[in-house]
């Protein structure tokens, strides 16, 4: 029987923490954590688009960027782009995409910028989360919010939002990491990927995990919104 | 030929071929194009194979060099997989700096191949912490008519089947004029399969033609563990909303198409 390094339950999501409006020079922020990792975005825009043969007469277009600080990991991380960071930004803009109603927006871009402050796994996840609300929080028209979580496997069993040493997990079939983001509570998936070796038998219950995590995410997302409200007031 | 905008007649025809199971060439939508392999196309590589499937057509090659672990890995081998859209292969493939799908076509077949633990990096240490054999996968396309990520993965996999180690000289470097022993792999093998989505349809193994009219995708690695299927990559991809419900379908159908497009491979590989 596997347990966990980090002693929770598997259907256990590490302590979140959310919080709305953290940098007042965007149009809209937020910080959102998953125990020790924590991530911060800003949206700046709509605004002006160029160069200009990237403008949409139809709609405005979302352009993300996704990076960890060179501080945020053990070995520090060279400053500038690199693959994965390139790959992440892609996909997080992919999953961001669909709850959002540009359209009113001719020729403009909406700018989502996320960094890691500190990483210890799930930062694509919490870059997401944290980009949602602070797409609400800038006022940009909004079907609904994303929700994001990794599931993971360690040998045979699957395990909510991994931290860094369950990442490096080595017995048996090892570890298998699967992001995935979803629009809050609805059965819509807007961003699954994995590496490792899921049986494919399993694959409908690590989605099922995911979802419960994500109902989770979703209040925390909620709340910190309401928050940052109240204290407007 | 290099026009490059999906009309929209194009795709209201498609949308509407696809909810009757029809495609222009004929095939069903889940139906996967017939392949072809070819081996040793190119004779410094270590390995190497094309894989021509309708008009889509991939090379791939493998090297071995030598080089130094990773500090957290003393004891296996490297792999590194890279690869490039060339504007040789369409007229969508523009010169400069990688571009996205660039990026992911290699990145989606390391992950693939690394994953499935296909290739066996304990028996590529030369010397413990200090020198490994470092495995080389470049993966270029000739000619794009679609589903490029799946005819690679057919590639890798036969390239790698066909590799060769080059003997070592006395000073540590490899001799690439002798080469004898085949690359060690653990006799897994991985395949990739992308599904497109259409409206509420599902197709797999699109022509170009069929993937530019797509709204989304998905693409999936899967290989055969210890007598179970696993898999070992995904990655959705493009804005378009998947549901859960269609995600566990391809799950089920995975394991069938693994099998058919499998048996072909294994058919070249004897």
């Amino acid at each position: 029987m596997v347990t966990r390094p980090s002693g929770r339950k598997f259907d256990e999501v590490r302590k979140m923490d959310a919080k709305v409006g953290i940098i007042p020079n965007a149009d809209g922020s937020a910080m959102f954590a998953f125990g020790d990792t924590i991530a911060i975005a800003a949206v700046y825009g709509p605004r002006q688009l160029h160069p200009q043969h990237m403008q949409n007469p139809k709609t405005g277009i979302l352009r993300v960027n996704y990076d960890l600080l060179s501080f945020s990991v053990t070995d520090r991380k060279k400053p500038g782009p690199s693959r994965r960071s390139q790959e992440i930004s892609k996909v997080t803009e992919w999953a961001l995409l669909p709850v959002l109603n540009l359209e009113g927006f001719p020729n403009t871009v909406v700018d989502v910028q996320i960094y890691i402050l500190q990483a210890d796994a799930g930062t694509r996840t919490a870059g997401i989360n944290a980009a949602s609300i602070a797409l609400a929080h800038a006022g940009i028209p909004m079907k609904n919010l994303v929700c994001s979580v990794a599931v993971g496997k360690l040998d045979t069993e699957l395990a909510v939002d991994p931290d860094n040493a369950e990442e490096h997990y080595e017995e048996g079939e090892g570890h298998t990491d699967m992001p995935i983001a979803k629009i809050g509570n609805t059965d819509e998936f807007t961003l699954l990927q994995m590496d490792g070796k899921m049986p494919v038998d399993k694959f409908a219950e690590a989605l099922n995990l995911g979802n419960k995590a994500c109902k989770e995410i979703y209040e925390v997302q909620k709340n910190a919104l309401k928050n940052f409200m109240e204290e407007e007031k | 030929m290099s026009s490059m905008e999906t009309s929209n007649l194009t795709r209201e025809t498609l949308r509407k071929m696809f909810s009757e199971d029809k495609r222009f060439d004929g095939r069903k939508l889940l139906d996967f194009r017939d392949f072809e392999i070819d081996f040793d196309i190119s004779n410094k590589a270590e390995g190497s194979a094309r894989v021509r499937m309708g008009k889509t057509e991939v090379v791939v090659g493998v090297k071995l060099t030598t080089g130094t672990p990773y500090p957290d890995s003393p004891n296996k081998g490297n792999l590194m997989v890279s690869g490039d859209l060339l504007p040789l292969a369409s007229p969508r493939f523009e010169s400069g700096p990688p571009k996205f799908d660039a990026i992911e076509l290699p990145r989606l077949m390391d992950r693939m191949i690394r994953e499935s633990g296909m290739i066996d990096l304990s028996k590529l240490v030369i010397k413990e912490g200090e020198s490994v054999w470092t495995v080389i996968v470049d993966i270029y396309p000739i000619n794009d008519d679609g589903s490029l990520i799946d005819a690679a993965s057919i590639g890798c996999v036969a390239a790698l089947y066909n590799a060769k180690m080059p003997e070592l000289m006395e000073n540590g470097l490899p001799d690439y004029e002798n080469k004898k022993d085949k690359l060690p792999l653990t006799g897994v093998m991985p395949l990739s399969f992308t599904f497109f989505k259409l409206g509420e349809n599902v197709v797999l193994n699109p022509t170009r033609e069929e993937e530019e009219a797509c709204e989304g995708k998905m693409t999936m690695g899967i290989s055969e563990f210890n007598g179970k299927k696993m898999i070992n990559s995904c990655q959705k991809g493009w804005e378009k909303i998947i549901r859960q419900s269609e995600l566990e379908e391809m799950a089920k159908i995975l394991p069938e198409k693994y099998e058919g497009v499998m048996k072909k491979l294994k058919s070249y590989l004897k």
